[in-house]
């Protein structure tokens, strides 16, 4: 019988097999960031251990760190301490590592795929949930947590079960003004915060096909939000495209033996998934959060549902809960929803095609009155690109603030946080209760929602600017 | 590792459906570079409301937490873990579980027990009617047991094998530190390096 893309993966990277134990799982690149490595650092120095591949290993610094005056010190302690003890980590371990003001620096899952270190047919692992994202290269890419950090630190393995296969087929034509957030906010709204359970997602169909690399990382990289363990799309030229001639790509007669493994990396056509799902890319419009798990999602031109709606009673409390968070009444048209800021950035949507799409809209227009407009960049490079096109220009005359690169308000960690009560649209992958700093309410939109949305200060599409 | 066998306590009501890691933890508290002291972050939010059940005195010192389904979902944090076995939680009964949040559990010691939503709603009258109920979760036997009602949990053969031995999954792992290496021996020439 014939194997998924994500059988042969695992496949290829089996270490040990025994039965009724976890394979044992060899990992090619192995992503870290602050806030989730110190403690595993700390465990391997209590045992005596090193790090075993420190040439499959990459320390970025993002989720802490300032998006603003990024050349004075880090003004909150703690965040300095833990970026102070991820650079003397890597110090000791000899680990690499691209700290603020490198212009290799910038949110972990930006950076591997710009270096070209994210390659089809790799496992790679991060001790963050988001590490789906590079899944959209037709890599197993998954989130871990501390404790497994140390473990791949100390052995560049990891026991795994594995995972059950999903297809998402996405047919058909996108609508215009219709983007890869899109999608993916409709497959969560289907399939539910816990639809992906178990499950490695394969986006599959000639919608996603016809997604660029970027669009295609948006959608992985909000697969963990269906409660997937990861999301996949199968390599092919577009794939291959993108990868050729970065810092890390192959080269040569390298080149060629890596493509030609790349291209056996698909879906047998006799393949067995344990589930699919299926959606009609045609019918998909813009699509925005109401709620406080991103799931809870609607078309734009929906209103706000009521408990009512719910399918039991577990669902109505959820609602209830959420309403309520969100000061939000039942039967509000959700483009009624007013503003106060809005996030450009994050893994999901800050990279230059994200910021391309905004800044299209914002060209010759201004932000409505009081609102505040973030635009944070993915990585320094993005940024640097970013200027060289002079989208910054754009987004400083509409009346946007131009940042450093980092996580910055996807999760509120360093300073750029909502107030309480503060209501965002947001182009990052959380909208939970205080994600974006305590009280705050936020809204998930695509980048096109978000660049509109900020011109007219409530919930918008750019087909109503016209 | 602590080994983990047999476990009696009492048990705080969670009742509330897709508490994820960032309620468990938020994100300010992650901010530390230690593995202890995460009991104060725990569910921070809500423990500023006065009627939150773990602020109700009928529920101190307890070390069993009943939660609604799809407990952990969200971020890999697991701090998420170490904040609830630093204020003294030893188990977790859901009748689900975000994937992450049960593997960092089972990695960390603390059992998380699947069991159905009927018995959830069971347990949570019962706590609630006498707050003093004793829980016994016994590991050997996958069972929970309070007042009259004992109900079968699940949770993964070989997560329960280790927490049973009180095993480290750093040292099981190079006991094959060979086959690595062999391994490691066969990988293709292109894959990338990172220096
Ligand atoms: S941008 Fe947000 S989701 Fe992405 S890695 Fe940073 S904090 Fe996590």
């Amino acid at each position: 019988m014939g194997r998924t893309l994500a059988e042969k993966l695992w496949q290829d990277h089996v270490v040990r097999q025994a039965d009724g134990e976890p394979d044992l799982l060899y990992i090619d690149l192995h992503l870290v960031h602050e806030v989730t490595s110190p403690q595993a650092f700390d465990g391997l120095r209590a045992a005596g251990r090193p790090v075993r591949r420190p040439d499959l290993t990459l320390a970025t610094e993002d989720h802490n760190i300032p998006t603003i005056d990024v050349d004075k010190p880090i003004a909150d302690p703690v965040s300095r301490a833990q970026v102070e003890a991820l650079r003397k980590n890597c110090a000791d371990f000899g680990v690499p590592l691209y700290s603020l003001g490198n212009i290799e620096q910038g949110i972990v899952h930006v950076v591997g795929p710009q270096l070209g270190l994210t390659q089809p047919g790799m496992t790679i692992v991060c001790g963050d949930s988001h590490t789906s994202t590079h899944g959209a290269f037709g890599a197993l890419a998954f989130g871990i947590g501390t404790s497994e950090v140390e473990h791949v630190l100390a052995t560049q393995t990891l026991p795994l079960k594995p995972f059950k296969t999903m297809a998402i087929n996405v047919d058909g034509d996108l609508p215009d003004g219709v983007s890869a957030k899109d999608i993916i906010l409709a497959v969560i709204a289907k399939i539910g915060t816990g639809g992906g359970q178990g499950y490695v997602l394969e986006y599959r169909g000639s919608a996603i096909r016809a997604l660029s690399m970027e669009g295609r990382m948006t959608i992985c990289n909000m697969s963990i939000e269906a409660g997937a363990r990861a999301g996949m799309v199968a390599p092919d030229e577009t794939t291959f495209e993108y990868v050729k001639g970065r810092d890390h790509a192959p080269t040569g007669d390298e080149w060629d033996a890596a493509v030609a493994y790349w291209r056996t990396l698909f879906t047998d056509s006799d393949a067995i998934f344990d589930a699919e799902v299926t959606l009609d890319a045609a019918t998909l419009s813009p699509f925005v959060t109401w709620g406080t798990n991103p799931g809870q999602g609607l078309p734009l031109s929906a209103s706000v549902p009521s408990p009512d709606d719910a399918s039991d009673d577990v669902d109505r409390v959820a609602i209830e809960r959420a309403l309520e968070y969100m000061d939000l009444t039942p039967g509000t048209p959700l483009r009624d929803i007013a503003i106060d800021t809005v996030f450009i950035g994050s893994c999901t949507n800050g990279r230059i095609e994200d910021l391309r799409v905004a800044a299209d809209i914002l060209r010759e227009r201004t932000i409505a009155n009081g609102l505040r407009l973030l635009v944070v960049p993915g990585s320094a490079r993005v940024r640097l690109q970013a200027e060289s096109e002079g989208l910054d220009t754009i987004f400083l005359d509409a009346g946007a603030e131009w940042r450093g690169a980092g996580c910055s308000m996807c999760l509120g960690m360093n300073p750029d946080k909502l107030t309480p009560g503060e209501r965002s649209a947001s182009t990052s992958n959380r909208n939970f209760e205080g994600r974006q700093g305590p009280g705050g309410r936020t809204h998930l939109v695509s980048p096109a929602v978000a660049a509109a949305t900020a011109i007219t200060g409530h919930l918008s599409s750019p087909a109503d600017l016209d | 590792m602590e080994a983990f066998t047999r476990h009696v306590g009492t048990a705080a009501p969670l009742r509330r459906s897709n508490v994820d890691t960032d309620q468990i933890i938020p994100a300010e508290y992650l901010k530390r570079i230690t593995r202890d002291g995460f009991e104060d972050g725990l569910f921070s939010a809500w423990r500023k409301d006065p009627d939150f059940v773990l602020n109700q005195p009928q529920y101190q010192g307890v070390s069993v937490l009943i939660a609604g389904p799809d407990f952990g979902t969200g971020s890999s944090r697991e701090h998420a873990v170490w904040a609830l076995q630093n204020y003294g939680f030893r188990v977790v009964l859901s009748s689900r579980f975000a994937d992450i949040f049960r593997g960092n559990s089972g990695k960390g010691g603390l059992l998380t027990g699947q069991v159905p939503q009927e018995v959830i709603e069971q347990l949570w009258d019962m706590v609630e009617a006498d707050p003093g109920t004793e829980v016994t979760v016994d590991l050997e036997a996958r069972t929970v047991a309070a007042g009259n009602l004992v109900a079968e949990f699940e949770v993964d053969d070989y997560v329960r094998w280790r927490l049973l031995e009180g095993l480290d999954d750093i040292g099981i792992t190079l006991q094959y530190a060979e086959a690595i290496t062999d391994f490691e021996g066969s990988r293709p020439a292109f894959k990338p390096v990172t220096q």
